[in-house]
């Protein structure tokens, strides 16, 4: 065979038209576009920083906050500095939104498991549920838990009592605390410490399982390491409980764990409303398997309960996994309507009192966008990971 | 009209730096209206009626300074801001003053970059329980649920008297003065607390007002004044000067009333003030007959305060500290000079 000389004829076009130049062309634009405009935001609130003579920088976190909060996982008072502030509204935030989070999974996945139930009654209660929730706006339901349900509880005085020792009232949940004597956080090392030590042990396991085939019972040990020791040291240190009770005391009670209304009526709302949505993303995630993965589990012999377990859901999951995480940073991002109820989170703590009372917008606004984009983002990679994790993997 | 403290503060990165140079005063002739931040909903301060016309002592004192710029006192718009998003409102250019009972604090006048154009209303800090309580005294309200508003002096005040006093309590704080009642209302909170005028005029909002009562004690001294941006002095003079204007003019019994007669009036002070005489007025802009439009369209210190917060209104509170210095109060105005 020999080599036929082909003549290529050169193209004569204008360098305008080559590809390369034109797409390196646009994306300088474009970024000097970008740094232009970041160059006139820069340098107009420079001037206006300027001209109103505001003082800017990050000085005032270390200033006494001189105000109070409702609702502190970490102690605070009118002492503390700014900077704890922000740390008490953000972890309220974050509190508010992990537990919702977890509600909203739960109720999501039993709703939408409900919707597909042979029960005709499940079934429509539940798809009733979503068709309810999903269509009210968010800020109602936060307003009607607050204001229509919560708010028209009893007074302290009026509480209502459950064995004796929970009330409920329009102040919140009041129940008893148990108060641990010194010694407890050995204790929580080593419930911690067993916790670790049986992942690795299933974990361990589950590779056996799956070179040999012969399954291990492991959950005797896991319950060994998880409550037998820790309750053994708690005993062996005698390390003592108290209880401290909810007592009524002039115009409140004292004492106790307190859940402030504030905090339920968001929870509430910001679960339920979510869950509405994963209740469909779970639904549409089941029906996505298809009809004949089911039917060949079946014909291998497995039971329904192991069908679900190794077939159903692992394929589920795959569809379910990546529009769920939206979901969970809609209810992260909207847990900031706690402003609306009195809620102390962050965008009431830190972008509310703190903006007004030190005047530092711009520093205090950008702080806040950047703790939400960051958190978000965190949420985003985590859920990412289990996605990759679950993800099919062709081989 | 509802922004939010994240557009001002847009608005404080992206306004064009050029504008900011302006004078205000040039600014406002050219557009043809004062922008004028006040109260959401405050009866006595700011509140519009069901026909949209906005009423209270603070919408008045807009009016006359539109009044003394346009002898039109209609020349204002007003701008609902909630507490929490005045400042950045004034700050980042969105209105020309804030007229929304304010509290002048050391804070406000030099970190915030504003400047206090004097003090419209001598206001102080209460408690409001329910009678059904039977609290005599804000000493007895250790271990209470307060309803307050966040970013305000009171939220502050609040704090430090119960921790002065060592009284444990809990505040509930909420955005809007609206959402602040309805809480208390519901039975949320014990104890209400703002300042006393605002006190008076959130409780005719209640469904039985008879049923609530003002604790005797008050916790802070609270002077409310119109307010103003670093940075322009002509303009803060004629803010300043409008509000010592309306003293001035009680102070020498110019009334809407009196006006026409004291025109003809021989007394050089008098002259001086209505503009017969001298150029007050055109020293910071305006034409030297600023005052008589002021009075004409608007009214002195004495009329807006009766008309909108004293006995001439639904609230009734007793002049108290604002009468005039010669009368018992300390209400006092620099001399025209």
């Amino acid at each position: 065979m020999t080599d036929v000389p082909v003549r290529r004829e050169k193209l004569k076009s204008s360098w305008i038209f080559r590809p390369g130049v034109r797409s390196a062309v646009i994306q300088i634009l474009l970024v000097a576009l970008v740094v232009l405009i970041g160059w006139f935001i820069y340098r107009t609130t420079r001037q206006n920083i300027i001209t109103q003579r505001i003082p800017i920088g990050f000085d005032f976190f270390w200033i006494e906050s001189g105000f109070s909060i409702s609702q502190t996982l970490i102690s605070f008072n009118e002492n503390n500095t700014y900077a704890r502030a922000f740390l008490v509204g953000l972890l309220n935030t974050l509190f508010v939104s992990a537990l919702g989070v977890l509600f909203a999974t739960v109720i999501g996945f039993l709703v939408g498991i409900g919707r597909l139930s042979q029960n005709w009654i499940i079934a429509r209660l539940c798809g009733g549920y979503v068709e309810l929730i999903r269509n009210l706006p968010l800020l109602f339901q936060i307003l009607f838990w607050y204001l229509a349900v919560l708010a028209a509880l009893p007074g302290p005085r009026q509480s209502f009592t459950f064995f004796g020792d929970i009330f409920i009232n329009n102040r919140g949940i009041l129940m008893p605390k148990p108060m641990f004597g010194d010694g407890i956080g050995i204790v929580a090392a080593v419930a911690a410490a067993g916790i670790l030590l049986s992942i690795v042990m299933t974990a361990l396991a589950r590779r056996y399982r799956v070179q040999t085939g012969t399954a291990l019972k492991t959950w005797p040990f896991s319950l060994l390491l998880i409550v037998v020791a820790p309750l053994f040291v708690f005993f062996f240190l005698k390390v003592g409980v108290t209880v401290d009770r909810p007592e009524l005391k002039g115009f409140n009670f004292n004492g106790g764990l307190r859940i402030i209304p504030e905090f339920l009526a968001l929870l509430i709302a910001l679960s339920t409303y979510t869950a509405g949505f994963i209740a469909e993303i779970v639904r549409a995630g089941i029906l996505a398997v298809p009809r004949g993965q089911t039917e060949a589990a079946r014909a291998l012999g497995l039971r329904r309960s192991k069908l679900l377990q190794l077939v159903v859901v692992p394929q589920a999951m795959r569809v379910i996994v990546p529009p769920l995480t939206s979901q969970y940073l809609n209810l992260f991002k909207n847990s900031s309507l706690a402003v609306s109820i009195g809620y102390p989170d962050l965008v009431s703590v830190f972008a509310g009192t703190t903006l007004n009372n030190t005047g530092q917008a711009i520093e205090i606004l950008g702080i806040t966008m950047l703790v939400y984009l960051v958190i978000s983002l965190v949420i985003s990679f985590v859920m990412n990971i289990y996605n990759r994790r679950i993800a099919l993997r062709e081989r | 009209m509802k922004r939010s403290t994240i557009l001002f503060s847009l608005a404080l990165t992206f306004a064009s730096a050029g504008a900011a140079q302006a004078a205000t005063l040039d600014d406002i002739k050219a557009r043809g209206s004062i922008l004028c931040g006040v109260s959401g909903g405050l009866a006595g301060f700011a509140q519009p009626d069901d026909k949209g016309n906005w009423n209270g002592i603070d919408v008045d004192f807009c009016r006359a300074l539109a009044a003394a710029i346009f002898n039109d006192p209609t020349k204002v718009k007003f701008l609902p801001l909630t507490a929490k998003d005045r400042f950045t409102a004034l700050q980042s250019r969105e209105v020309d003053l804030l007229s929304r009972n304010t509290t002048w604090t050391s804070s406000r006048d030099t970190q915030l970059g504003f400047n206090f154009a004097g003090v419209i209303y001598y206001d102080a800090q209460g408690f409001m329980v329910r009678k059904s309580a039977k609290v005599s005294s804000a000493l007895e309200l250790s271990n209470t649920t307060v309803c307050t508003q966040s970013g305000t002096t009171t939220q502050l005040n609040l704090a430090d008297y119960f921790r002065s006093n060592n009284m444990k309590y809990e505040a509930v704080v909420f955005n809007t003065a609206d959402e602040v009642i309805k809480a208390y209302e519901s039975g949320r909170c014990d104890v209400f607390t703002t300042d006393v005028s605002q006190i008076y005029a959130e409780r005719l909002k209640l469904a039985k007002p008879d049923e609530h009562m003002i604790l005797p004690e008050l916790i802070s001294k609270e002077p409310l004044g119109p307010l103003v941006r670093h940075g322009d002095d002509q303009w803060f003079d004629i803010v300043k000067w409008t509000l010592f204007a309306m003293l001035n003019a009680e102070e020498y019994d110019i009334s809407q009333k009196t006006l026409e007669q004291r025109l003809k009036s021989d007394r050089p002070d008098v002259k001086r003030l209505l503009g017969i005489e001298g150029n007050y007025g055109e020293q910071f802009g305006l034409t030297n007959d600023w005052i008589v439009r002021i009075i004409r369209h608007v009214g002195n210190y004495g009329e807006i305060y009766d008309r909108n917060v004293g006995e001439g209104s639904r609230l009734k509170i007793d002049r108290g500290l604002n009468k005039l210095w010669n009368k018992g109060g300390i209400q006092y105005a620099p001399p025209v000079r």
